[in-house]
C-alpha cells in the first residue's frame, strides 16, 4: 500500500468520524443522563443540513447560514423536549421508541412539505472549493475544514463538560440522575438544554455533510445507525467514548472500503477478491462492534468506569 | 371432471375480459415513482407521458382515454399491490410508468396472468429480453445494457486502455458493467461496487487516483451520481481524468442538480434534447414550457410510449379490443418518435439507433447534453436470441 494513499484514506476516515462524533455526542447524553432512547436524532441532522441549504441559497453567506441553522435546530430540539421527550423519561423505552420514530416520520414527511421531495445541496463557499497539497498528493479543502470544525467541536464540547458549571452538572446527571435533583438542581431545564445542545451538534454535523453530499430526505435515518454503533463501541454516556468509537468506526469503515478488496487481491483471483471485497467491507464496523461487545459489553470508555 | 370445470373458469374469464368498459373507453394505469429516492425518473415519465397524450389531443387512437397514476414508492410490495388494485377495481387495459426492474419483474406475473398490456416506458431487464419474454410485456425505451454498450464502444473507439469501473452492488450494477465490457475490450484499472445507500465515495475516488486510470466509466442512478460528481470535481479528477458513463449518470434531472462539476462528460444515450427533428423539437420546447424546465431522456420515453400506444390503437382499429388484434399491432408498429424512427425487435425490445452526447454549457448558462456522433445503427440488445417468442 502507497503511504500517501493510506494518509488520504486515513483523513477520510477522520473526517466520517468526526462527523459521527458530533451525532454521538448528542445521541450518548441523552441516553446516557435522561435513559431517553432518541431515534428522531437524525432528523436534527437533516434539518440542520435542510437549514443550512435553505439560507446558504437565500443569503449567500455560508457562515452565518450555517450558524443561524445550528440555532434554529437547537430551538426545535427544545420543543421535542418539551412537547415530546419530557412526557416519555419515566416510560418504558418501547415508548419512546415509538414516539421518536414517529417523530421521524413527521419530520420527514414536514420537510418533503417545506422544501420539496428532489435533493438539494449546500454549495460550499469558494475559500473551501479546491485541493491542498498534501505530501505532493491533492486533498479536497472542504474535507479538511470539515475535519478541523469536528475537532473544534470535540475541545469546545470537552472544555464545556470539562470547565464548566453546566458540564458538571451534566456529568453528575450522568452519573446519577436522582442525587443531583436532591441537591436543588432544576432537572428539567438541564434536560432541556442538554437536548437542544445535542440538536445543535447534530446539525453541524448535516450541515457539514451538505458540503459534500445531497442534502436529501431520509438522510439522518442512514447515519442514525453507525451513530448507534459509536455509542454502544464508545460506551452509553460517554463523551470521550464518543469520541474514541466514532474516529474508530470512521477508520475502519474507510480502511475496509479502501483496503479490503486490495489485501483480498492479495488471496484471491480479482474478480472474486472484487465481489468479496463489496460484500465484506460494509460489514466492518458491525465485526468491531460485535467483538466490542463480546470482550468488553460496557464500550470501550464508558461513563460510569 | 377437471376440464369442465377449467373450461367454466375460462368461459368466465372471458366473459368477464369482454365486458365493454363504458363506451369504449380506453383505460391506461401509469404506475411509477412518485415520492422518496427516485421520483425524479417517475415524474419525468408521467409528465411527458401526459403531454404526449395532450398533442394527441387527450385521445390515443381517437378513443376516450383515462390515466388511472398511483405511487409505487420504489418498492416491489407496494408495486405489486396496487398493480392488483389497477386490475380488479380500475380494470386498465394497459399498464406503463413503471422505471425499475425489480418492481417490473414483481408486477410481471399478475399482468401476464390477468392479460393486461405492460408496456414499459423504462425498466428493460435482461430477462424479459431474453428466455422469459412475454407476449405481455413491452419496452419502449431500450434494453437495460444498451446504453452502457454504448458508452462502451465509444470508449474502445477513443483508444483509451486503463479504464476505473464502478458501480452500485445490485442486479442492474453488474449489468452495467457487463454490458460496457461487451463492447469495450481494453484494460480495466480497477472494478468497484459499492453498496446501494453510500453516499460519499471519498475513500473509492482516493483508490482510483492512486490507480491512475485514463478513462472512468460509472453507473450510478439518481442521487447516488449526483454525489459522487460533485465529489469527483471537489477531488479535482474532473479535468484530469474523463468521465464517461451511460445516460442515467447524465440525465437532465441529475445536471440541474451537479451543474458546472459534469460539463465535459460523455454519456451514450438513445434520445438527446437537440435530436434534430420535428417531433423532437416540439417536444422539447413545449415541454419546457408546460412544466418550466429541460426534459430528461425519461421524460421522452414517456412521450414515446404515448405515440407507440397511439399509434398501435390506430392500426387495430375497432378491433383494438381483441387483445390478440392489438398485440399484433404493437408488433409491427413503425412510427417516427422524438428519437426518430422506432420498431420493436421479435422480443418487444426497441430496435433503434444509439448514440454519443456530452454534457456542455450552453451560452444562456443552461447546463445539458449535446450529441457528438453516433455509435450504433440499428442496434439490437444481446438476449434477443434467447428469446423463443415469434420464431
Amino acid at each position: 500500500m502507497d503511504p500517501l494513499l493510506l494518509l488520504q484514506q486515513t483523513l477520510n476516515g477522520l473526517q466520517l468520524g468526526v462527523m459521527l462524533f458530533l451525532m454521538a455526542a448528542g445521541l450518548t447524553l441523552i441516553f446516557g443522563i435522561m435513559d431517553f432512547i432518541n431515534l428522531a436524532h437524525g432528523a436534527f441532522y437533516m434539518l440542520g443540513a435542510y437549514l443550512a441549504a435553505w439560507l446558504a441559497g437565500l443569503f449567500d453567506a455560508f457562515v452565518p447560514s450555517v450558524a443561524v441553522a445550528l440555532l434554529l435546530t437547537a430551538i426545535v430540539g427544545f420543543l421535542v423536549e418539551l412537547v415530546v421527550a419530557r412526557e416519555l423519561y419515566r416510560r418504558d423505552h418501547l415508548y419512546q421508541v415509538l414516539a421518536t420514530f414517529g417523530l421521524v416520520l413527521f419530520f420527514d414527511e414536514l420537510v418533503k412539505l417545506l422544501f420539496g421531495p428532489q435533493p438539494i445541496f449546500l454549495e460550499p463557499p469558494p475559500w473551501l472549493e479546491g485541493q491542498v497539497e498534501l505530501f505532493g498528493a491533492p486533498y479536497p479543502v472542504v474535507r479538511l475544514a470539515i475535519i478541523a470544525t469536528g475537532l473544534a467541536s470535540a475541545v469546545f464540547l470537552w472544555w464545556l463538560i470539562a470547565r464548566t458549571r453546566l458540564g458538571m452538572l451534566i456529568r453528575a446527571g450522568a452519573d446519577n440522575r436522582e442525587m443531583v435533583q436532591a441537591l436543588g438542581v432544576d432537572i428539567a431545564t438541564l434536560f432541556a438544554l442538554v437536548f437542544a445542545l445535542g440538536a445543535a451538534f447534530a446539525a453541524l454535523a448535516g450541515a457539514m455533510a451538505g458540503t459534500i453530499v445531497a442534502v436529501r430526505i431520509g438522510m439522518g435515518e442512514e447515519i442514525l445507525i453507525l451513530t448507534f454503533v459509536v455509542v454502544v463501541v464508545g460506551g452509553i454516556g460517554s463523551i470521550r467514548g464518543a469520541f474514541v468509537g466514532a474516529l474508530l468506526v470512521g477508520l475502519v469503515d474507510t480502511w475496509g472500503r479502501a483496503l479490503l478488496p486490495g489485501l483480498l487481491g492479495l488471496v484471491f483471483e480479482r474478480s472474486v477478491a472484487d465481489a468479496a471485497g463489496a460484500a465484506l467491507a460494509p460489514m466492518a464496523i458491525y465485526v468491531l462492534m460485535a467483538l466490542v461487545l463480546a470482550f468488553r459489553p460496557q464500550g470501550l470508555l464508558p461513563a460510569r468506569g | 371432471m377437471k376440464r369442465p370445470f377449467s373450461l367454466a373458469l375460462a368461459a368466465c374469464a372471458l366473459v368477464f375480459a369482454g365486458t365493454p368498459v363504458g363506451a369504449q373507453e380506453l383505460r391506461i394505469g401509469m404506475l411509477t415513482t412518485l415520492s422518496g429516492p427516485g421520483s425524479g425518473l417517475g415524474i419525468d415519465i408521467r409528465d411527458g407521458f401526459r403531454l404526449g397524450i395532450e398533442h394527441l389531443g387527450g385521445k390515443l387512437g381517437g378513443l376516450e382515454t383515462v390515466v388511472v397514476e398511483a405511487d409505487d414508492e420504489r418498492k416491489p410490495d407496494v408495486a405489486v399491490q396496487k398493480t392488483d388494485e389497477m386490475i380488479s377495481r380500475e380494470r386498465i387495459y394497459i399498464m406503463t410508468g413503471q422505471v425499475w426492474s425489480n418492481l417490473a419483474l414483481a408486477m410481471m406475473p399478475t399482468l401476464a396472468r390477468n392479460q393486461v398490456f405492460f408496456i414499459s416506458p423504462n425498466a428493460g431487464p435482461s430477462q424479459l429480453a431474453g428466455k422469459q419474454c412475454n407476449p405481455w410485456f413491452f419496452n419502449t425505451a431500450w434494453q437495460n445494457d444498451n446504453n452502457h454498450e454504448a458508452t462502451g464502444a465509444y470508449v474502445q473507439k477513443r483508444g483509451f486502455n486503463r479504464v476505473y469501473l464502478l458501480a452500485p452492488n445490485y442486479p442492474a450494477g453488474h449489468d452495467s458493467l457487463n454490458g460496457f465490457k461487451r463492447y469495450y475490450k481494453g484494460g480495466i484499472a480497477g472494478e468497484v461496487y459499492t453498496p446501494l445507500e453510500q453516499m460519499d465515495y471519498a475513500a473509492e475516488i482516493a483508490n482510483l487516483r492512486a490507480a491512475q486510470p485514463d478513462a472512468v466509466f460509472f453507473f450510478l442512478p439518481g442521487g447516488l451520481g449526483i454525489n459522487f460528481i460533485k465529489q469527483y470535481a471537489q477531488a479535482g479528477l474532473k479535468d484530469r481524468i474523463p468521465l464517461f458513463g451511460p445516460a442515467f449518470s447524465f440525465s437532465q434531472d441529475i445536471l440541474q442538480a451537479v451543474g458546472e462539476a459534469a460539463v465535459g462528460a460523455y454519456n451514450g444515450a438513445q434520445w438527446s434534447p437537440d435530436l434534430p427533428n420535428e417531433l423532437n423539437r416540439k417536444f422539447v420546447d413545449s415541454f419546457k414550457q408546460t412544466y418550466g424546465r429541460l426534459p430528461s431522456l425519461y421524460a421522452s420515453q414517456g412521450y414515446d410510449t404515448a405515440l407507440v400506444i397511439d399509434a398501435a390503437l390506430r392500426s387495430a382499429g375497432d378491433k383494438w379490443m381483441d387483445k390478440a388484434t392489438f398485440r399484433l399491432a404493437l408488433e409491427k408498429v413503425v412510427l417516427e418518435t422524438t428519437r426518430g424512427a422506432f420498431r420493436f425487435n421479435r422480443n418487444h425490445f426497441p430496435v433503434q439507433d444509439y448514440y454519443i452526447r456530452q454534457v456542455v454549457k450552453l451560452e444562456d448558462g443552461t447546463i445539458t447534453n449535446r450529441i457528438v456522433e453516433k455509435i450504433f445503427e440499428d442496434h439490437e440488445d444481446a438476449y434477443v436470441q434467447e428469446c423463443p417468442m415469434n420464431r
